[in-house]
């Protein structure tokens, strides 16, 4: 804890900790970010056209299409809890960040099915009407030999 | 947070006093953000269910495959990843500046915005580089309905589509082209080739013997959502990232005119510290819907 008063608003009152073990932490977690990122890069690279180790979707590209996900998120995770303190803020307050985002599970998961199945629909003719017949469409109160 | 570092007679939710223990300005800069995600996160979303709906897409790989002061370089990911880079860093100098602000040293603050705005003003010109790549350089096309023309990327025209159309089909839509076009087409690989006063059916010869050896390569049209798309996602993060960099050159002139040491504390470099670090967030994901996958 510094020596000085860190209360930074009289809204606030407790005082945060600071110490020094901060500036380790935080090239921890910049050497973690660029760690993940390279490792990101190595996947997305072997699948490219022009290395062509991987394809994309063949079982391994699947595999590291979800791998790269899932580390954007885990990047995301050490962004908002170490650079943006969020992991240092009461649980409350964190839970009202995190709550709400988790809307996000329901948005991505329900627009890309809806997406997909738009794909699906356009390929196949499974969400097509039968097109009626011409018959029908020709009103029955045309009639050309009817005089008026 | 434990809470027994908590008074236990604290009436948190009585008013006159934040409950979550941190000023008003921060709680609301992070809704601002939380709503900001929505708006980033329906942009990408948008953007990842029009792709899931198509049968192919552009392959980013070869959109995003030059580098500056590299002609004809064919080296994918490596520009963003260079743009990718300058952000985590400024980020890193972001919470640096942020950590000298608790400890209310000046000195450590000036230096580490100046850091964050110098990584904010690459990135930017990163990007401006990117889009003027892509907006100047002309790809010959072949349209469905044989017509040949020389296409940018635009939020209108996507010339990314099949790499390389059927030579004979080129070779039948070269008598249709416009003289301007087979010009071009030629002097893309024939910089010598003097187009004053040749006829149009030796230009056509010219470009044929081009296409048939396999030096001119015409593909075509790509899903034209992809340029607005891009732009438009593109484009609303640089927005954020030139915003934050202009509030970080305020914060910098505060702090230097000793604002901060008049107030007593350095809250609004935190502020703007979330903001920065979202714009890093978010460009998490532009990178990962964009140039990754």
């Amino acid at each position: 804890m510094s020596s000085h008063s860190a209360v930074s608003s009289p809204e606030i009152t407790l005082a945060p900790k600071h110490d020094n073990s901060g500036v380790k932490r935080i090239w921890q977690v910049f050497t973690l970010l660029s760690v993940v990122t390279i490792v990101e890069l190595v996947m997305g690279y072997a699948m490219t056209k022009q290395a062509g180790w991987v394809e994309k979707s063949s079982a391994l590209g699947m595999f590291f299409v979800g791998a790269i996900c899932i580390l954007s998120v885990a990047k995301a995770y050490y962004i908002v809890g170490v650079f943006m303190h969020l992991g240092g803020e009461l649980k409350n307050f964190r839970l009202t960040i995190v709550t709400t985002l988790a809307l996000f599970i329901w948005f991505i998961a329900a627009f890309l099915m809806d997406g997909n199945s738009w794909k699906n629909l356009k390929n196949t003719n499974a969400g097509s009407r039968e097109a009626p017949k011409t018959e029908q469409i020709i009103p029955a109160a045309v009639d050309k030999n009817a005089k008026p | 947070m434990s809470a027994t570092t908590i008074p236990s007679n604290t009436k948190w939710w009585n008013g006159g006093r934040s409950p979550f223990n941190i000023s008003y300005g921060k709680v609301m800069m992070w809704y601002f953000l939380m709503s900001d995600a929505f708006t980033f996160g329906a942009f990408i979303i948008s953007y990842a269910t029009l792709r899931f709906s198509m049968n192919s897409w552009v392959d980013a790989n070869q959109v995003f495959n030059a580098f500056p002061g590299l002609h004809g370089a064919d080296l994918p990911l490596a520009f963003v990843s260079l743009m990718t880079f300058i952000l985590i860093f400024s980020s890193v100098t972001m919470v640096l500046a942020v950590h000298e602000g608790h400890n209310m040293n000046r000195k450590g603050v000036e230096k580490y915005m100046l850091w964050t705005i110098l990584g904010g003003a690459a990135f930017l010109g990163c990007q401006a580089w990117e889009w003027t790549h892509l907006l100047t350089g002309e790809h010959f096309i072949l349209s469905k309905e044989g017509v040949l023309s020389a296409l940018n990327t635009t939020p209108s025209h996507n010339p990314w589509g099949i790499d390389h159309v059927d030579k004979s089909a080129v070779i039948g839509a070269l008598p249709k082209a416009s003289p301007e076009l087979l010009t071009a087409m030629i002097h893309e690989h024939n910089h010598a080739f003097n187009a004053q006063g040749v006829g149009t059916a030796q230009l056509v010869e010219e470009a044929t013997k081009l296409v048939n050896a396999g030096t001119v390569h015409v593909g075509s049209q790509g899903p034209p959502a992809f340029g607005s798309y891009f732009f438009g996602i593109t484009g609303f993060h640089g927005f954020h990232v030139f915003s934050g960099v202009v509030i970080n050159i305020i914060m910098y002139l505060k702090t230097k005119l000793g604002h901060f040491d008049q107030r007593g504390h350095y809250e609004m470099i935190e502020k703007a510290g979330l903001y920065w670090h979202f714009v890093d967030l978010v460009w998490v994901f532009v990178f990962l819907c964009f140039y990754l996958v």
